[in-house]
């Protein structure tokens, strides 16, 4: 296609997403350089008959006008990056020197909130990717067993839980865990203990939002598994009944590799969307005892008083860093792929 | 797998059978739970007293007189506003869904049927796009959206999850008219017909399994979304989903739980109803791009 014609038809879309996901990035990363000012502070002397008394207070008017003027804020440069709530340089110094052993100081580490949300957010990819490739696959090997004709009804009941918006999905579990819900109140019972409540203990909220992501993805690895199923050949699959391979060998040896190039695909898709991970902890009101990066951008961004678009924008872009490091392998296998496919 | 010599033993049958219906239940019941509650008062669906209460339904028979109540359905739909909560979705969803098809058709359409080095890299740049966390992105909105004074109204709203949307569909359509022939439209060509004509009359009439593949991932993602409605739209155009969780009250006004369960009910039925028309269209898009590679 000529350049000419190429660049009419790609135009609208091109410069949508230059305009609404490039431009913003590139804000993103200037906003992170600024911090909200401080308010403008005026010594105030008030007298009356018993004495004079100076008391500082915000000079209202000051602190508006420098706002009009620079909405932006003033320039932090790198100071964002580095404060308590970010990567914190001189908490960890001042923590490193005061701490006798490895394990006191990542535990002050980890109470820091950027380290805190960081934790958790690796915690969840780390589990649940794997368990969703797991679950997804022997859903797609179980289901690929029954009979054909079911299977459509069954298909449809599996993507369920991927279908919802998180935020529901996490609802919908919420209630039910919950110490007034069913399975809440039967844990209760089962336990003995009738204070027992999900919410209140960090490690069983943790393990709530863990389960909570592997019930929302399996059913994406499994319909790529399934999929993926379809197209194994049939002849190797015979040749080896033949030759009396069992059926965990016939997996292992003939149906995985086959589909090894998808299972990686799976896998990078869903660590990706797992790294962002953060309706769930609004759904479950888990914000208390987990919170994730993306959390930490949203709580920025409603903020009360004032929106700290600065600390907002650094959290992002180290976010936006973890993500690249992500991506790298799906560009890498994409660019390679191109080159074969010329 | 249709294993012709394979003979399954009975036990693994059995198990397999007891697997299925096990998952299927963790994957469907808290749906078919929710809607069930939702007939209920609050008192029984969140019972201190005991959760079998949702069942018998003791308090909704003392409340309402009834077993079945629309009581939570009243209350969210007109008492809480859900009505204009979803005429919003509606709005935001068919501009979401038909602009992100007209732009990515025509983008995608164009990628394909490039050589040249620079659709490689745009497409790369798209996968690149598509893996940003939107909450990153609407963080670099917000500033921008203030200082334009377009922030909270729907057209933003539309143009943003257009714009969120535009890589996916890219990705999906491009695969898609790459198993379109390229002899058709380039027969087209020689007989005399500009790329848009041959666009036009060769490749729409054959474009719509595609087309409609990518039209339900757009609707799906405006429908579904929380992120860009949530922070971009202010209270008065808040879509379906940002909405409901309005309702589940925060430190400084307490919610209404069981218009919540009401308004996810209302909002989850006719995506159901939408997946089960379009499963084989679903399934083929989640797995257009990696089957192939």
């Amino acid at each position: 296609m000529p350049n000419r014609s190429f660049f009419w038809f790609f135009f609208p879309a091109g410069l949508a997403m230059i305009l609404f996901i490039g431009l913003p990035i590139i804000s993103t990363g200037i906003q992170s350089f600024y911090a909200q000012h401080d308010q403008i502070l005026i010594e105030v002397k008030k007298c009356d008959p018993f004495g004079c008394k100076t008391s500082v207070v915000v000079d209202q008017e000051a602190t508006s006008k420098i706002k009009e003027e620079k909405p932006l804020g003033k320039f932090n440069g790198f100071g964002t990056y580095i404060d308590r709530n970010h990567l914190a340089s001189d908490q960890m110094s001042e923590f490193w020197s005061e701490s006798k052993s490895v394990g006191e100081f990542i535990g002050k580490v980890g109470n820091l909130p950027f380290y805190k949300a960081l934790v958790f957010t690796l915690t969840y990819c780390v589990i649940v990717t794997p368990c969703v490739l797991l679950l997804g696959f022997i859903i797609a090997l179980s289901l690929n067993a029954i009979s054909r004709k079911i299977r459509g009804p069954l298909i449809f009941g599996t993507i369920l839980p991927m279908i919802v918006t998180p935020l529901v999905g996490s609802l919908v579990l919420f209630w039910m865990i919950d110490a007034e819900g069913i399975i809440g109140a039967n844990l209760q019972i089962l336990m003995d203990d009738p204070y027992l409540s999900v919410k209140s203990s960090k490690a069983l909220t943790w393990i709530t939002i863990i389960i909570y992501g592997v019930w929302h993805h399996s059913p994406f690895a499994f319909v790529v598994f399934y999929a993926a199923l379809q197209t194994v050949p049939q002849e190797p699959l015979e040749a080896s009944i033949i030759d009396g391979a069992s059926r965990f060998q016939r997996v292992k040896h003939i149906v995985l590799p086959h589909i090894y190039p998808v299972v990686t695909f799976v896998a990078l898709i869903s660590l990706m969307d797992n790294f962002r991970v953060f309706e769930p902890i609004i759904g479950f009101s888990a914000e208390g005892s987990a919170q994730s990066l993306s959390w930490l951008i949203y709580d920025n961004l409603v903020n009360e008083e004032v929106i700290l678009f600065g600390s907002a924008a650094a959290t992002s872009i180290m976010t936006i860093v973890g993500i690249s490091i992500i991506l790298t392998p799906v560009l890498l296998r994409t660019w390679k792929e191109f080159r074969t496919n010329r | 797998m249709d294993f012709g010599l394979d003979k399954k033993s009975n036990s693994l049958k059995t198990f397999n059978t007891i697997f299925i219906v096990i998952w299927l239940l963790l994957a469907c019941f808290p749906f078919i739970w929710t809607f069930w509650g939702s007939f209920k008062v609050r008192a029984d669906f969140f019972s201190r007293a005991d959760w079998w209460y949702a069942i018998t339904a003791f308090n909704t028979l003392i409340e309402t007189g009834a077993r079945f109540t629309k009581e939570a359905y009243s209350g969210a739909w007109f008492e809480g506003e859900f009505w204009k909560a979803s005429r919003n979705t509606v709005i935001v969803t068919i501009s979401v869904v038909s602009i992100s098809l007209f732009l990515g058709t025509l983008g995608a359409y164009a990628l394909s049927r490039s050589t040249k080095n620079y659709a490689f890299w745009i497409l790369i740049i798209a996968l690149i796009f598509r893996a940003m966390p939107h909450i990153t992105l609407v963080s670099g909105y917000l500033f921008p959206f203030f200082q334009l004074q377009i922030w909270g109204i729907l057209p933003t709203t539309i143009v943003v999850l257009v714009a969120i949307n535009q890589p996916f569909t890219l990705w999906l359509l491009y695969s898609f008219f790459k198993t379109v022939p390229k002899e058709l439209d380039e027969s087209a060509l020689i007989d005399g017909c500009s790329y848009f004509q041959a666009f036009r009359h060769i490749i729409m009439p054959v474009m719509w399994p595609g087309v409609i593949t990518a039209g339900l991932f757009s609707l799906m993602l405006a429908y579904n979304d929380f992120t860009v409605t949530a922070l971009l739209l202010n209270q008065e155009n808040h879509t379906m989903v940002p909405k409901i969780q309005s309702y589940l009250g925060t430190n400084q006004h307490e919610g209404n739980l069981m218009w919540a369960v009401s308004a996810v009910v209302s909002a989850t039925a006719p995506l159901f109803l939408l997946v089960m028309f379009f499963q084989r269209q679903v399934i083929s898009g989640l797995t257009a791009g990696a089957i192939k590679g």
